[in-house]
């Protein structure tokens, strides 16, 4: 199904205004303002896969930490909103209280995070941590709570008997897929998965994604999804949202982003992933990203930017639209070309 | 490093409190440098004098002046704790270390010993130390015997954290660099032990004056030396109270309770700045 | 000529379990390649969890001992008596390990380790043939002295992390480098530098790599000859393109078809291929199986017939 064309854009289930999220820290001899969200604009729509790309350090953890409504001081949000729509209610999480956040927690936003083994408690039986996460968003009690569970394993093909095993029992595939029907049993509308295939084998891997894709159509939910392996992007998301230093520098659906990218980096991103079949030298990238307690100024990928001239050392690049749903944040945004030929090489394949 | 400091005064109450304290006691302690008077001797000064303008602290039955005998005391006793407290932690750190490190046999055979001193009752000990040396137990020896004893509670503690160092990655990559054992525990676990260190020694400092006082009290050391602990001795052989002589017990009570309290404070909120985490908490708080 | 290396026939069990229940878990079972001297190569070993690919590297650097068969360096084992002949082992097989932030501690400066691998290994002893050697094997990864000296492992970036690690691994001059995972862990846009440099370590320095990953598709720009394992058995093993291009094996076919590729992007093919997983799961309890050669020069294991 090709979802590289979108309709008149339905309503936006997140919308995000010029958020800003510093982590700052003025104690002990130490006085540092990290902006590790540095005013980032950008919405969901309904039944859609976002997919964030950024490396380490990039700011995109704090971004997804600040919309799970999960930051903690010295995080603070110091600007912009991050703005919910659940049916009638709308929720701000930047300025959200406790008992609004946890009215919406679980039962309309949740999320899956990275290394499974850390949110399933090891001492815990897996039916007793159902209980622990979605019986109260759930709002249904013993069997009728146990029936429910049951049927949504069998949607992740996992048998009841899962419900009595402790996680060190079960294999990294089945954890995640525990995590995943932990955050998707109450059906919530939007979930933010952070990572969620990184530690697993190839194999398991694209059954997992496959699962998340499968389980969002039935849903009709929202998935931010945040890797920083493209080629996992390529085949989730339904638009990608490249994020560098705390700023969003780049936004596409899928097919145009990885075949005419018009950010530099995104180019760069694009263009070192290996492939089998070719054995062409791959572009590699230079440097390192920004510290974000002290970033560059101007447009903060100027040092490592081949294209980089002189505005961009001193004038932040506005993120304007240059193409239908497409925006991005560079001076020399009409010269930036693919840097490896992307028409994919067909070579036989072995599997029907 | 000062930065460091100021701002814990500023945020830390506990540190500033404990810190307060402890600087009046040593502050105390080093004026007995500036003495008039030999502590040891007796009947300098009128005896049983009340706390007034001449004498801060009254003097007592033995016609001392009881602010240079609680300077004198604070000093000794100050010294004592610190001595054991560093000699058991040289102790603690090695057998840690090796034990950590090594594993096999060594690991064994020192956690054998360890356990014995753990179950070994202190007090009775000293107590016996006491019967058999008599006069030959003095400060020193004290200090030593007690140091013996003083180990093994945290050796087992830094055995754990170098038994968690050795399984990282970093401890693989000194091997592979070609760095001795001696080397690596030195010089890239020892840091990780630090922290525990400095935190465990002024709390057995704590336990080691506290020790200290109470076989003084009891009169199982020189009490022709003057500690918190002989003042008390005393003060109860001439039945103080009784007399109505009460400053006596009140003075070096209140300075050893000053002294308890100042250490304790530091101990705790050194150990809640030198963990991350915790220290996190309260800059963000 | 001695090999370099020779894996011959090498298995490693563990027990696994209390006093009362035990089980044994094949971790490698009947391994056997050898690289020779004078020829560098990048040996390319594939496998997933559980396929027992660390364990087989652990093995080759001597940090465990194999249940049966023998690894030998330069006809020597790699297992070692005392402290000295462990040191010339390590003057001549270094290893490079996933983690690049664990690689240092955090405690300490970096250039410590360069440093000890410079006065240790090349028996440097002036402060400047030190630092003369700890810059030279920097420059062949493409950072400086000047830049890394006195810097603490948390400002430095997971791939100039890696750079140093293998720099470091690099200063003894070793014919042969374990490689462990070594771009897991680095974000995807500096994974592509690290890459090109193994490479550049085979063409230009004449260094052996033995490259251990779980991503085909570096494995293919790079190898020379992979073996892939599954559950501790050599599936396939031989030239990497051939085998990588058209994979025999059902196991081989399982992980190329598993490989997310940026072709198609948008359009999404996530189809698992079942019929695949099926097969290579079944073969896992096949009684009887032996590695058979092909005329392209691999191996591949096939089964007796039920």
């Amino acid at each position: 199904m090709d979802r590289r064309s979108r309709g008149p854009a339905t309503t936006d289930i997140l919308e995000v205004k010029n958020l800003k999220a510093y982590y700052l820290m003025n104690y002990f001899g130490i006085s540092r303002e990290v902006r590790a969200v540095d005013d980032i604009t950008m919405n969901v729509r309904k039944n859609e896969v976002y997919g964030i790309a950024g490396e380490s350090s990039s700011g995109k953890t704090s971004f997804i930490k600040v919309l799970a409504a999960a930051i903690r001081p010295p995080l603070r949000v110091v600007g912009g909103s991050a703005t919910f729509s659940f049916g009638n209610q709308t929720v701000d999480v930047g300025s959200a209280s406790p008992e609004e956040i946890e009215a919406i927690r679980w039962r309309h936003l949740s999320y899956i995070m990275q290394g499974s083994m850390s949110v399933l408690n090891p001492v815990r039986r897996i039916g007793r941590i159902f209980e622990d996460f979605a019986m109260r968003p759930l709002g249904l009690t013993g069997s009728a709570f146990r029936q429910r569970v049951i049927e949504h394993l069998g949607h992740l093909k996992l048998g009841p008997e899962v419900l009595t095993a402790y996680p060190h029992e079960l294999s990294g595939g089945m954890r995640q897929r525990v995590t995943i029907g932990l955050a998707t049993v109450c059906k919530p509308e939007f979930i933010i998965a952070d990572e969620p295939t990184t530690a697993l084998d190839v194999v398991v891997q694209k059954d997992v994604l496959a699962l998340i894709r499968n389980l969002q159509r039935e849903m009709g939910s929202s998935i931010i999804f945040v890797t920083h392996d493209m080629s996992v992007h390529a085949n989730m998301a339904d638009r990608v949202g490249i994020i560098y230093a705390g700023r969003l520098v780049e936004e596409a659906p899928t097919r145009e982003l990885f075949q005419s990218p018009k950010h530099p980096y995104t180019a760069h991103l694009v263009a070192s992933l290996p492939r089998i079949g070719d054995t062409t030298q791959r572009p590699a990238l230079e440097g390192r990203p920004p510290n974000l307690a002290e970033p560059p100024p101007g447009c903060r990928f100027h040092p490592r930017c081949p294209l980089a001239i002189d505005i961009c050392r001193k004038e932040v690049p506005p993120l304007e639209t240059v193409a239908p749903d497409h925006r991005t944040a560079c001076w020399r945004w009409r010269e930036v070309e693919p840097l490896v030929p992307v028409a994919p090489v067909r070579t036989a394949e072995v599997i029907a | 490093m000062f930065a460091v400091i100021k701002d814990l005064i500023r945020y830390n109450a506990e540190f500033a409190i404990g810190l307060l304290l402890s600087s009046i006691i040593v502050l105390l302690a080093l004026l007995s440098f500036f003495s008039p008077i030999d502590p040891t001797r007796v009947y300098s000064v009128l005896p049983d004098v009340p706390p007034s303008a001449d004498f801060w602290f009254g003097t007592n039955s033995r016609g001392q002046d009881l602010f240079w005998q609680v300077t004198f005391a604070l000093r000794n006793s100050l010294t004592f704790g610190l001595i054991v407290a560093v000699l058991s932690r040289v102790i603690s750190i090695t057998v840690g270390l090796l034990s950590g490190y090594l594993g096999g046999w060594v690991d064994r055979g020192l956690m054998f010993v360890n356990d014995i001193f753990v179950a070994v009752p202190v007090f009775p000990i000293l107590v016996l130390f006491y019967f058999v040396l008599r006069d030959k137990l003095d400060s020193t020896m004290l200090a030593l015997i007690m140091a013996c004893m003083g180990w093994p509670f945290d050796a087992r503690l830094i055995r754990s954290v170098t038994l968690g160092l050795k399984h990282r990655e970093f401890t693989r990559h000194a091997v592979f660099a070609g760095m001795s054992t001696r080397k690596i525990l030195l010089e890239e676990h020892l840091p990780y032990v630090m922290p525990i260190i400095f935190s465990t020694a002024l709390a057995n400092m704590i336990w080691s004056i506290g020790l200290e006082v109470t076989l003084a009290v009891l009169g199982f050391t020189d009490s022709n030396v003057p500690t918190i602990g002989t003042m008390l001795y005393w003060a109860n052989k001439h039945s103080a109270l009784v007399v109505g002589v009460w400053w006596w017990i009140l003075i070096p009570v209140v300075f050893v309770v000053i002294m308890f309290v100042g250490l304790f404070l530091l101990a705790v909120s050194l150990n809640e700045y030198i963990d991350p985490r915790s220290r996190l908490r309260r800059m963000g708080a | 000529m001695t090999a370099l290396l020779d894996i011959s026939h090498v298995s490693k069990s563990f027990q696994m379990g209390g006093i009362l229940s035990r089980r044994r878990v094949d971790a490698v079972q009947d391994v056997s390649f050898t690289l020779e001297v004078g020829k560098p190569e990048i040996f390319t070993i594939i496998g997933e969890s559980g396929s027992g690919k660390t364990t087989l590297a652990r093995m080759i650097l001597g940090l465990e001992r194999p249940s049966a068969g023998e690894i030998r360096f330069r006809g020597e084992p790699v297992t070692h008596a005392n402290r000295a002949e462990r040191l010339k082992f390590m003057a001549n097989v270094q290893p490079v390990f996933q983690n690049p932030f664990e690689a240092f501690n955090p405690l300490k400066r970096v250039d410590r380790y360069l440093e000890s691998t410079a006065r240790r290994f090349l028996k440097a002893r002036s402060s400047a043939e030190v630092g003369a050697a700890m810059d030279g094997a920097l420059q062949k990864v493409g950072l400086s002295l000047a830049e890394v000296r006195g810097r603490f492992a948390h400002e430095l970036s997971g791939g100039q992390l890696q750079r140093v690690a293998i720099a470091r691994a690099l200063i003894p001059n070793p014919p042969l480098l374990i490689a462990d995972e070594p771009v897991s862990m680095v974000d995807a846009s500096l994974r592509m530098s690290i890459v090109n440099l193994l490479r550049k370590l085979r063409d230009d320095l004449g260094v052996s790599v033995i490259y251990i990953t779980h991503d085909l598709a570096t494995a293919y720009y790079i190898s020379d000859r992979i073996v892939i394992m599954q559950k501790g058995k050599v599936v396939e093993m031989g030239p990497a393109r051939a085998i990588l291009d058209r994979p025999e094996h059902p196991y081989s076919q399982l992980l190329k078809a598993s490989v997310l590729s940026a072709d198609d992007a948008g359009a999404g093919k996530l189809g698992a291929a079942a019929d695949l997983m099926a097969l290579s799961d079944s073969l896992l309890s096949a009684p009887r199986s032996s590695l058979a050669e092909r005329p392209d020069g691999r191996l591949v294991r096939v089964y007796a017939a039920a």
